[in-house]
C-alpha cells in the first residue's frame, strides 16, 4: 500500500486486475460446425464398423475404435473447450499436459505394481493344490 | 429384535447409551474436564457477550487474514489433542513392561495411534499450512482476497466440521483402531464392524471437500491475481511453493476422496472393492491410498520450504541465494512426488524391477530438496544473519531435517527397507522430518508473520525456551526409536517382553515430556505477548526489514490491504521500494469494492457435521433429511444476490492518512 502504485488503477474488488489475459478463447459459429461435423463422422466410422463388420478380426477392430475415441477427444477439447496454446495464457495447455502427465503416471504405475502383486502375492490355482 | 429396539433403531440407527464409553474411567474423566472447559468457555464467551462479535466478525468472515488465523487456532487446538494422544502412548510404552499391562487396553490404544496420526496430518498439519498459505499468500502478491472469498469461508468450515466429527468420536461411540490409513481387511466391514471406521471415513471425506476447494482458490488467486509486473519468476518463493502445493492438492486428493468411496461401499453396501475374497484386492487399497499420500507429505513441507526461504533471505538481509534453482526445484518436487509411492509397501511383494524403479525415484527427488539446503545455506554464507526466533527455528530445521532426509534416503533402498519397514526406526524417520521440517517451520512463520497479524511481536523470552525444549525434546523422544527400530522393534506394539528395552522407551518418554514443556512455553509465549502487547507494538508494519509486499501494509494490514494495486518491479518487491525511495499514495483514494461476510459457509459445515453423524451411525431418515438441507440451502445461498459492499472513498482515505501519520511519527521519533 505504501509506495509505487499504479495510480488511478482504481479497480474493484481485486478478482478483475489479472494482468495476463492471454485472450479469452471463445468458439465462433465456424468452430461449432467443424466439431459437430468431425464428431458425427467419427463417431459415424465406429458405429459403422461394429455394425457391418467389414473388420474379421474384433481385437483389430476394437483398437481402431479406440484410436477414434482418442481422436474424438482431441475434437472435443479443440473445438468446444477451445483448448489451444494460448488460451488463459497458456494455463490451460499447462493444466492439461499436467493432468495428463499425473493420469499416465497413475495409471500405468498401478497397472505395473498390480501386476506385480497379483503375480507374486495371490495364490494361483497349481499353488492351491500343492498345498498340504 | 423387539418391536421397541426397531423403533429404537429406525430412529436412532446404531447408537445407543451403550456407545457412550462409560466404561473407561479414562474417557470419563477426560469427558468431565472438556465438558467443565467447555462450559466455562462459553459461559465467559456470554458473559462477555462475544457471541455476536464472533459470529458478525470471525465465524462468518470471508476477509482471508481472518480465514487463515481461524485455520491456525483450528491446527493448535487439534495439536492439543493430537499431543495428548502421543504423551499417552509414550507412557504406555514406558511402563508396560515386565508383565504390566500398562494402563490402556488394546481396544483403547489401537484407537489412540490411529487418532494420533490422523489428526497430526488432517487436523493440525494441513490446518496450519494452509492458514499460513491463506494469510500470507494474497498479501505476497499483492491482492486484496482470494478469489473466491465465500469459498474460502466454506473451506474453513467444512475442515472444521471433520475435526469435530473426529472429537466427537473420542465421547460418542469409538474411533477406528486400524492406523492412519486405514488399510483393509482390517478396515472392512468384517474386522472392524463399529462405528471407528465410518467416523474415520466422514471425518476425512467432509474435511476433503475443504481442502479440495481451498486448493482450487489459491491457485486462481496465484494465477490470476498478481499484482501488475510480478511475472512467474517474479513471485516471492512462498507464493511459489503455495502455488506448487495446491497443484499437489488439486490433483491427489480426489483419489483419496474415491479411495475412501470405494472403502465406504464395501463396508455400506456389501461391494466387494478391497475384501479378502470375491475378487477384491487390498493391496489395490494401499497402492491407491498412498498415491495420495505420497504427494499429501510434499503438500506438508513445500509451503515450509517457502516459509523457510522467506525466512533466511530476510533474517540473512539479502537476496535468496539461488531463487531460479529454488524455483525449478519445488516444480521437480511437485513432479516427482507422484513418482515414489510404492517406497511406502517395497514389502507387499513387487518384483525386483519395480521396487528398484521406485528405489531409486526416491533416492532421485533428494537432489532438489538437497539443492534447497544448498540454496538456504549460501545464502546464509557472509551475511550478516539476525538470530531472531525465526532464524532459530530455521537453523533448527536444516539440522534436524538433514539428518531425517538422510534417514529416509537409507530407507529408500529395497533391501534395508525389507529390515526396517514397519518398525521404529521409520517412525523416528518421519517424525524427523515432519517435526523438524513442518512443525518447526510452523513454529518459524509464526513467529515471523505473527506481527504482520496483530501488531506486535511474540515475546523472545517465553520464545526461546519453547526453541530449545522441543529441539532438545524432539531429540531425546526420536533417538531411542532409531535405536531400538534398528534393533528390530516394531511400530504400534502396546506391551513388550523384553526388559532390555524399557530404559529406551523411558527415555523417549522424557523427551516427550520436554516437548510438553515447549508446548507450555510456547502457550505461555502467546498469553504474555498478548498481555504485554503494547510494549512489543510494532508499528512500522515492518518489524524484520522484510522484502515481500505483506510487509508494505500497516500491522494489521487495513481489510482490503492495498488502497491501490502495488506495481511489482522486482523479485523483492518491496524491498526495492524501500530502496528506490517510492511514495505512499496520498490521495486520489477510491471507494474499494469488498465481499459481505455470510453465514452460508457455517452453516453449510454445520449441516454437513449432521449428515456425517448421521451416516456414522446409520441413521438413515437423519442422513436423508440433511442431506436435502444442504442442497436446499446451497441453492438458496445462490440467490443471495446481495454480496458486496464499498468501502466509501472517504473511509479508504481516513485510514491511509491515519497510517500515514503513524509512519510520519515513527519517522520523527528515529530522527
Amino acid at each position: 500500500m505504501s509506495a509505487a502504485h499504479e495510480q488511478g488503477a482504481g479497480h474493484g474488488h481485486g478478482h478483475d486486475h489479472g494482468h495476463d489475459h492471454g485472450g479469452e478463447a471463445h468458439g465462433t459459429m465456424r468452430d461449432y460446425v467443424w466439431g459437430f461435423v468431425l464428431s458425427v463422422i467419427l463417431t459415424a466410422i465406429p458405429f459403422w464398423l461394429v455394425m457391418a463388420g467389414p473388420i474379421a478380426d474384433k481385437s483389430v477392430t476394437g483398437l481402431i475404435i479406440t484410436a477414434f475415441a482418442a481422436i474424438q477427444i482431441v475434437v472435443h477439447m479443440i473445438f468446444f473447450l477451445h483448448m489451444n496454446a494460448r488460451a488463459e495464457g497458456g494455463w490451460n495447455m499447462l493444466a492439461l499436459i499436467f493432468t495428463i502427465v499425473i493420469v499416465v503416471i497413475v495409471l500405468t504405475g498401478s497397472l505395473w505394481v498390480m501386476y506385480h502383486l497379483n503375480a507374486n502375492m495371490m495364490p494361483q490355482s497349481h499353488q492351491m493344490d500343492s498345498l498340504p | 429384535m423387539t418391536s421397541q429396539d426397531q423403533h429404537w433403531s429406525m430412529l436412532f440407527g446404531r447408537l445407543s447409551l451403550e456407545s457412550l464409553p462409560l466404561h473407561e474411567p479414562i474417557i470419563v474423566a477426560t469427558f468431565a474436564a472438556v465438558a467443565l472447559g467447555g462450559a466455562a468457555l462459553v459461559g465467559a464467551l456470554t458473559w462477555f457477550r462475544l457471541w455476536g462479535y464472533l459470529w458478525r466478525e470471525w465465524f462468518t468472515s470471508v476477509d482471508h487474514k481472518k480465514i487463515g488465523i481461524m485455520y491456525m487456532v483450528l491446527g493448535l487446538v487439534m495439536f492439543l489433542r493430537g499431543f495428548a494422544d502421543a504423551v499417552m502412548m509414550r507412557i504406555q510404552q514406558a511402563i508396560a513392561f515386565n508383565g504390566s499391562e500398562g494402563y490402556l487396553n488394546s481396544h483403547h490404544y489401537d484407537q489412540v495411534f490411529t487418532a494420533h496420526g490422523v489428526i497430526m496430518i488432517f487436523f493440525v498439519a494441513m490446518p496450519f499450512v494452509t492458514g499460513l498459505m491463506n494469510y500470507v499468500v494474497p498479501l505476497q502478491i499483492g491482492a486484496r482476497d482470494v478469489s473466491f472469498p465465500f469459498l474460502n469461508n466454506f473451506s474453513f468450515w467444512m475442515t472444521t466440521a471433520g475435526a469435530v466429527l473426529v472429537m466427537a468420536s473420542l465421547f460418542v461411540g469409538e474411533f477406528a483402531q486400524t492406523g492412519w490409513l486405514a488399510y483393509p481387511p482390517l478396515s472392512g466391514i468384517a474386522y472392524s464392524p463399529g462405528v471407528g471406521v465410518d467416523y474415520y471415513i466422514w471425518a476425512l471425506q467432509i474435511a476433503g471437500v475443504g481442502t479440495t476447494l481451498s486448493g482450487i482458490n489459491l491457485i486462481a488467486t496465484i494465477v490470476k491475481m498478481r499484482a501488475p509486473g510480478m511475472t512467474m519468476m517474479r513471485m516471492p518463493v512462498f507464493t511459489w511453493t503455495s502455488l506448487c502445493t495446491n497443484v499437489l492438492i488439486v490433483a491427489s486428493f480426489p483419489v483419496l476422496t474415491a479411495v475412501l468411496a470405494l472403502l465406504s461401499l464395501d463396508r455400506y453396501v456389501g461391494t466387494n472393492f478391497f475384501t479378502n475374497d470375491f475378487g477384491g484386492s487390498p493391496m489395490m487399497y494401499v497402492n491407491l491410498i498412498w498415491i495420495w499420500g505420497h504427494p499429501e507429505v510434499y503438500i506438508l513441507i513445500l509451503p515450509i520450504f517457502g516459509v523457510f526461504s522467506e525466512v533466511t533471505a530476510t533474517f540473512c538481509g539479502k537476496r535468496l541465494f539461488g531463487y531460479s534453482s529454488m524455483v525449478y526445484a519445488t516444480v521437480v518436487i511437485t513432479i516427482l512426488s507422484y513418482l515414489v509411492w510404492l517406497h511406502h509397501f517395497f514389502t507387499m511383494g513387487s518384483g525386483a524391477s519395480v521396487n528398484s524403479f521406485f528405489g531409486i525415484t526416491t533416492m532421485v527427488i533428494s537432489i532438489p530438496t538437497g539443492a534447497k539446503l544448498f540454496n538456504w545455506l549460501f545464502t546464509m554464507y557472509r551475511a550478516r544473519i539476525r538470530f531472531d526466533l525465526p532464524m532459530m527455528w530455521t537453523v533448527a530445521f536444516m539440522l534436524t531435517f538433514v539428518i531425517g532426509g538422510m534417514t529416509g534416503v537409507l530407507l529408500a533402498v529395497p533391501p534395508a527397507d525389507f529390515v526396517l519397514h514397519n518398525s521404529l526406526f521409520l517412525i523416528a524417520h518421519f517424525h524427523n522430518v515432519i517435526i523438524g521440517g513442518v512443525v518447526f517451520g510452523v513454529f518459524a512463520a509464526i513467529n515471523y508473520w505473527w506481527p504482520k497479524a496483530f501488531g506486535f511481536r511474540l515475546d523472545p523470552f517465553w520464545g526461546k525456551i519453547s526453541f530449545w525444549c522441543w529441539v532438545v525434546g524432539f531429540w531425546l523422544a526420536f533417538t531411542p526409536l532409531y535405536v531400538m527400530g534398528l534393533m528390530g522393534v516394531t511400530r504400534r506394539l502396546r506391551v513388550f517382553d523384553d526388559p532390555s528395552l524399557q530404559i529406551w522407551f523411558v527415555i523417549a518418554a522424557i523427551g516427550a515430556g520436554l516437548i510438553a514443556c515447549g508446548i507450555a512455553a510456547m502457550l505461555i509465549q502467546y498469553a504474555v505477548s498478548i498481555i504485554r502487547r503494547d510494549q512489543l507494538r510494532d508499528e512500522s508494519g515492518d518489524p524484520w526489514n522484510g522484502r515481500t509486499l505483506e510487509w508494505a501494509t500497516s500491522s494489521p494490514p487495513p481489510n482490503y490491504n492495498f488502497a491501490f494495486t502495488p506495481v511489482v518491479h522486482d523479485l523483492d518487491a518491496w524491498d526495492e521500494m524501500k530502496r528506490a525511495g517510492a511514495p505512499r499514495p496520498a490521495g486520489n483514494f477510491r471507494a474499494i469494492h469488498m465481499p459481505k461476510n455470510t453465514g452460508a459457509g457455517i452453516i453449510l459445515a454445520g449441516i454437513s457435521t449432521v449428515c456425517g453423524f448421521a451416516l456414522i451411525w446409520h441413521i438413515w431418515w437423519l442422513a436423508g433429511v440433511s442431506l436435502a438441507a444442504l442442497l436446499i440451502t446451497a441453492i438458496a445461498h445462490t440467490f443471495n444476490y446481495a454480496r458486496d459492499f464499498h468501502i466509501p472513498a472517504e473511509t479508504v482515505a481516513e485510514t491511509e492518512a491515519e497510517r500515514a501519520r503513524q509512519l510520519a511519527a515513527l519517522k520523527g521519533a528515529a530522527a
